[in-house]
């Protein structure tokens, strides 16, 4: 692992006067899975179209294994795409669906019926060679889709929203299967989405996009836990969010003043008197009937919402703000209309640093 | 910012695909230009270019034969746009709405007149037409018109029809409409463009047709085209390119000041929306 | 069970369903009945069956105007076709907006009359015209060429009045083209030419055999553009029928080579029901 296939540098797409993609420099690692994760109009797909060859890039160089490929038209890239509505061949067999890119190519009929019988295999799809696409069923064009993406065998396989059209139980198998599949094969997955439980399920990285812009960029478990700006804590997961101001730092842990009372994170690289945002996320907020050291925030049980898996609960500060944890089961000590004190490990909060370029450019946006 | 190769090739791919597409356009252009521009010739027969005059607008309303067949014509097309767009617009709903026997069969039998040449349509109808005795005249030419018009309404309406869908009409009728007013109120407004695109269509159809006007005409009156094709022998004169410009200038009026209403009204109903 | 209440059918699909029997399904059999019966001495119809009508059509006169109305026909319909298609492909990939303000801008010399637009090919290459003027002044030609009453301003003619037809259906079927099967295709090795060949030539294949009917039959029976055009001189299958009707009168001759275009029509459209619903033909 760990040499860069995909290289992005300070590509830039513009439509018009409308920029998509902004001076993005991402390294993609051969054989690593790596999503692009974030809402839609934030230059994922485009980004991925870039790499496809179907877009051109505005400015800035991408390189596919150390070769520039600017001057590539799609069908000379050692890439290749599942669409996200499949964009399946109607008038043509699974079988010849499959085979395409090597009908194209050329390759002997011999080789072409072995090869593809052996992707359709893979792919779990025996016996229906012969089918058109419209006598398939969502999650069976999907495999289609992904046999015929890969019967070239290509270095980088780009995958554009590709469970988007499926039910949520097929989402959740064909999340598994694939993630199986690109660890059986070891190709670099590049793969798009919306959907944060997706990426956090597949990838080995997640590049966090908003607004054309990466904000960051890494491990599921480091972008859970660790969101570097408030854009990644709200879109990854729920956070609670305070605003406040640094009164004293120990040892790594730092009193921050907030409205609603003074709270503990620990964090790195701050000086008192900075303005910060903290997130915790609801599993760690933890509740009791009396105040707990270097915490003050106090406030009143709301309700109670049942999720399935947890249960959880809506407190309203005197702030005004509201601020939920969950549990796995309805704690009966307390009731709606409550007082508790909430407070957590300063470990399991996170400290954001204001005034860097995304977050300005977010704090615009609000 | 400096483009790369495959961008420049793009480019000088599309400034020939745009030039590609203005010849064409030029080539439908061009004879409505000249024919426009001919309508202003000094010459009796057209036959060359003679200086400018603008005499043939006055002229051609005492050409009796003009403005008698234009009349003709108007007259049949305006009759043939009424009864083809009402029998077109509840045929097209009954053809979509309802399952009867047969119904297969007249869906078939709708595109006979759209796709079989017109001459062999109209030869069919004029032996059926001298076989019974009808007399031919304008009650024979307007039936030849309808013909083929109402397959075009039909058409052009079903398009609009949701589907087999009834639940609009099903709602119209639980709220305690009867059928007759769910047909007024609700499922007509809904298709009304449809209907208007129809009756667009069967007028021009039929003001312009030579064919079924030719084989079907009694012996006293012709339609302006049938007239205008007993011309071209000798040369079709000025006056009908005056006429033939006026027409077009009536229709396009006609168009601009219906998408004016239009996009006024829409206007209107916005700000509505937004108060 | 209750019974149906069928008045509300009957009352709207009673009206067309009349019509479209009496109109078009009496005439076009009555047609076909009278092609098989024999010539009166004053062109009226004998009802006595007879094969005579149809072997006349093998004549050396009726078959070479039948083989040349196949041929300008045929003609007339790969001109369109390829004008056409280019054409078409270049408005379906403009934006929606754009592409609709593209298609009206087609229709609109259609609100002149048919008849004088032609006579315009007429005005602008007659001996006189502006063609030859512009010929002789610029010192191409000495003399004015004739253009006029030549097969060849026919062929223009016909050309210029069919094209919108092959264009339309042509359009609408690019038009539904999913521009991420030509991404699929390039992005598994495919160069334009053969995305083209492989995947939007099939799949716009309905779209260019209703442009084939929708040119080709109506080429074949029109009458007006070669009278117009051709002086009246050249005669096609149109003219001999319309004939037969007139001043000839023929009937079963003009039955016959009527029944003659309603086969050719029947073939393409059942060539055309082979691969796709006649309902999904673009005719409007």
């Amino acid at each position: 692992m760990s040499d860069s296939i995909v290289s992005l540098q300070g590509v830039f797409k513009k439509f018009g006067r409308n920029t998509v993609v902004r001076d993005m420099n991402l390294e993609i690692l051969e054989g690593e899975f790596l999503t692009l994760l974030g809402p839609s109009g934030c230059g994922k797909t485009t980004t991925l179209r870039m790499i496809a060859g179907f877009e051109e890039t505005s400015a800035g160089t991408i390189t596919v294994q150390g070769e520039s490929v600017e001057n590539k038209e799609p069908y000379q890239r050692d890439v290749n795409t599942v669409f996200q509505n499949y964009a399946l061949f109607p008038h043509m067999t699974v079988f010849n669906n499959v085979a395409y890119g090597l009908t194209i190519r050329k390759v002997p009929k011999a080789e072409i019926a072995s090869r593809v019988a052996d992707m359709i295999d893979l792919v779990q799809l025996k016996g229906y060679e012969d089918r058109k696409p419209d006598e398939l069923s969502g999650g069976q064009k999907q495999r289609v889709a992904i046999a015929r993406a890969l019967i070239n065998n290509p270095k980088v396989l780009l995958l554009d929203e590709p469970l988007g059209a499926l039910d949520l139980k097929l989402r959740k198998q064909m999340q598994v299967e694939l993630k199986r599949l690109q660890k059986r094969l070891g190709i670099t997955f590049v793969y798009v989405t919306h959907d944060q439980e997706e990426a956090l399920t597949m990838s080995d990285r997640i590049a966090v996009m908003r607004e054309g812009v990466v904000d960051q960029l890494g491990t599921p478990s480091d972008i859970y836990d660790y969101p570097r700006t408030r854009f990644v804590a709200g879109f990854i997961g729920e956070s609670n969010l305070f605003e406040g101001t640094v009164e004293q730092i120990q040892e790594r842990v730092m009193t921050v003043r907030t409205e609603a009372g003074s709270l503990l994170v620990q964090g790195e690289g701050f000086a008192v008197d900075e303005r910060i945002h903290v997130s915790i996320r609801p599993e760690y907020v933890e509740f009791a009937k009396e105040p707990v050291e270097g915490f003050d925030i106090q406030g009143r049980i709301k309700d109670f919402i049942y999720m399935g898996t947890v249960v959880k609960t809506a407190v309203d500060l005197k702030s005004g703000q509201e601020i939920k944890y969950s549990r796995f089961e309805q704690d009966q000590s307390v009731q709606s209309g409550d007082i508790v004190y909430l407070s957590w490990k300063p470990s399991r909060a996170v400290a954001i640093k204001r005034g860097t370029e995304v977050e300005e450019r977010y704090e615009e946006e609000k | 910012m400096a483009m790369t190769r495959r961008a420049k090739k793009k480019k000088s791919f599309k400034i020939l695909a745009d030039f590609y597409a203005i010849l064409i356009y030029a080539v439908f252009y061009i004879p409505v230009v000249v024919m426009m521009v001919f309508s202003f010739n000094d010459q009796r027969n057209n036959y060359y270019w003679a200086g400018f005059t603008t005499k043939w607008y006055g002229e051609l309303f005492n050409n009796h034969a003009l403005t008698d067949s234009l009349w003709y014509s108007v007259v049949i097309a305006i009759l043939a746009t009424l009864i083809s767009v009402t029998i077109g617009t509840i045929g097209a709903l009954g053809l979509r709405k309802f399952e009867f026997k047969g119904r297969r069969f007249i869906n078939q039998m709708l595109y006979i007149p759209i796709i079989v040449p017109e001459i062999v349509l109209a030869v069919a109808i004029l032996v059926v037409f001298m076989t019974v005795g009808v007399r031919l005249g304008m009650g024979s030419i307007l039936i030849g018109h309808c013909t083929f018009c109402i397959p075009y309404a039909v058409v052009t309406i079903k398009g609009r029809i949701s589907g087999d869908d009834n639940s609009m009409e099903e709602a119209s009728m639980d709220l305690g409409a009867n059928r007759l007013q769910t047909f007024f109120r609700v499922t007509l407004p809904s298709i009304m463009p449809g209907v208007m695109s129809a009756a667009f269509l069967s007028f021009t159809l039929s003001i312009d047709d030579v064919v079924m006007s030719n084989m079907l005409a009694g012996a006293k009156q012709s339609t302006l085209p049938v007239l205008i094709l007993s011309m071209s022998r000798s040369g079709v004169t000025p006056d009908a390119n005056a006429l033939t410009t006026l027409m077009v200038l009536i229709i396009v009026i006609a168009m601009v000041l219906n998408n004016y209403v239009k996009r006024a009204y829409k206007k209107r109903r916005k700000k509505e929306v937004n108060l | 069970m209750k019974k149906k209440n069928r008045l509300p059918a009957l009352a709207m699909a009673g009206p067309v369903s009349v019509w479209m029997i009496l109109f078009v399904t009496i005439p076009m059999f009555f047609i076909i009945f009278i092609s098989f019966m024999s010539r009166g001495i004053f062109g009226d119809v004998v009802y006595d069956p007879s094969m005579e009508s149809y072997l006349t059509l093998l004549d050396s006169t009726y078959f070479n105007v039948i083989s040349k109305s196949l041929k300008v026909a045929a003609f007339t319909t790969l001109a369109c076709l390829g004008l056409g298609y280019p054409f078409a492909y270049y408005i379906a990939k403009r934006p929606k907006d754009q592409a609709a303000k593209y298609i009206t801008l087609i229709m609109i010399p259609f609100w002149t009359n048919t008849l004088m637009r032609l006579n315009s090919w007429l005005l602008l290459f007659q001996t006189s015209g502006p063609v030859n003027n512009f010929l002789q002044n610029s010192g191409i030609t000495d003399a004015p060429v004739r253009f006029v009453y030549t097969d060849e301003l026919v062929a223009l003619g016909m050309v210029t009045s069919m094209l919108p037809f092959a264009v339309l259906p042509m359009y609408s079927s690019i038009e539904k083209l999913n521009k991420s099967l030509l991404e699929a295709s390039a992005d598994l090795g495919a160069d334009a030419r053969t995305t083209f060949q492989k995947i939007t030539l099939p799949l716009t294949f309905p779209g260019i055999f209703s442009a084939i009917i929708l040119v080709f039959i109506p080429s074949l029976g029109v009458y007006t553009v070669p009278d117009m055009l051709g002086g009246g001189k050249v005669l096609y299958i149109g003219n001999i029928i319309k004939n037969q009707f007139g001043m000839i009168r023929n009937w079963p001759l003009g039955a016959a080579l009527s029944c003659l275009l309603i086969a050719i029509t029947g073939l393409l459209i059942f060539l055309y029901t082979r691969f796709t619903s006649i309902e999904e033909m673009e005719v409007v």
